[in-house]
């Protein structure tokens, strides 16, 4: 294969785009691609602060590359999630990626600063890890932000991810996660603007883009994830996308477009009940918000 | 040729001349969740592999808590 923009020799090909390119034009490509993402859903100017949480995998790590080679002043933000030799290894990934370009990568240790882990928590909520993790995570990355003083937090959610939690989503008809699920949410009391710029790029272009860019990643997966509802979620998707090329952006791009305007009055409505976590104070629509009381029930279990 | 998985983390020996879309079909795979990296490179899906090629075929699906 040739690349499409130049005519030299290939070394990948994305169908959806009908296209194959050599290194050069790829990452070209992907930059692009981010840019436009930023660009059209108006996530973020070149004078403000961003924050990117990395996790030290291909997302997150071609994310912080893509937004300092498109000139963002960006500081990273790594969460240790108390996952064993999972998190010692992807923690030395951030650091090692932050050390060598010379950025700055601020660790919060979720162990060490609230006194359980990932694991202790799916235990003590009787519920899957990914669960506690993903609450976790919503939690303490805004508070990263907020304290940090970042204009904005950015994560490595990606087109394929986007695309399995909106087909979850719709399979369930859970229309008041369907009116938050955008590329861009708005800041608000408590909360940091939370941007996604990589939603135009798939993953396996995010994995080549750091093969071609020589940036060392985990490729491991999360050992707490496997067999979990969103990963039989994107095998579903790309059994359809093998089959039709461009299906899964069609289907999430074509969402953003047609669809997100129609709910805007669900997602007002959901706003509106947002109060303040009375322990904490972070946003929250109950009185005593999510993280609060994973902190309590993990407490209680280790008390017993 | 040595071919490298990942998932559990394994090596497999397959016999070349080969494309790497057959590759992918003989290993039971779908072409969008994997790269195909020879030696340190990515190859496009109508390169042929040969015996003394060295493969990893890397998968790029992550999951959990996104």
């Amino acid at each position: 294969m040739k690349c499409k923009p130049c005519g030299q020799p290939a070394v990948i090909d994305i169908p959806r785009h009908r296209a194959a390119f050599c290194a050069g034009c790829f990452t070209t490509h992907c930059q692009e691609q981010v840019r436009r993402a930023i660009s059209s859903h108006r996530m973020m100017g070149h004078s403000e602060r961003v924050l990117v949480a990395i996790s030290g995998g291909k997302d997150s790590l071609a994310l912080w590359h893509i937004l300092v080679a498109l000139g963002y002043h960006v500081d990273g933000v790594y969460l240790g999630l108390g996952i064993g030799d999972y998190s010692d290894t992807s923690r030395d990934y951030a650091e090692r990626f932050a050390t060598l370009h010379g950025l700055t990568l601020h660790v919060v240790d979720i162990p060490a600063d609230h006194g359980f882990a990932i694991p202790d928590a799916a235990r003590a909520t009787k519920r899957v890890p990914c669960s506690a993790c993903g609450l976790s995570k919503r939690h303490l990355l805004n508070r990263a932000a907020l304290d940090g003083g970042y204009d904005v937090l950015a994560t490595g959610h990606n087109l394929d991810d986007e695309a399995a939690v909106l087909f979850g989503n719709v399979l369930q008809w859970q229309v008041g996660y369907l009116a938050r699920q955008r590329p861009v949410l708005a800041a608000a009391p408590g909360f940091a603007r939370r941007v996604k710029p990589l939603i135009r790029m798939g993953e396996r272009e995010t994995a080549a883009y750091c093969v071609i860019n020589r940036i060392d990643y985990l490729v491991d997966e999360c050992p707490m994830a496997a067999g979990n509802k969103h990963l039989r979620y994107k095998e579903t998707l790309n059994a359809m996308e093998e089959r039709t090329p461009g299906v899964k952006a069609t289907f999430y791009l074509k969402f953003l477009d047609e669809m997100l305007p129609v709910l805007d009055g669900v997602a007002e409505e959901e706003r509106a009940l947002v109060g303040e976590c009375s322990r904490c104070g972070s946003p929250s629509s109950a009185d005593v918000c999510a993280f609060c009381l994973l902190v309590e029930r993990v407490a209680d279990s280790t008390a017993r | 040729m040595q071919v490298r998985l990942h998932n559990p983390k394994r090596d497999v020996e397959v016999s070349g001349p080969v494309q790497v879309t057959e590759l992918v079909r003989i290993l039971g795979l779908n072409r969008e969740s994997v790269l195909i990296i020879r030696g340190d490179s990515l190859v496009t899906h109508d390169e042929t592999l040969h015996d003394d090629d060295v493969v990893e075929i890397r998968p790029v699906i992550s999951g959990g808590s996104r």
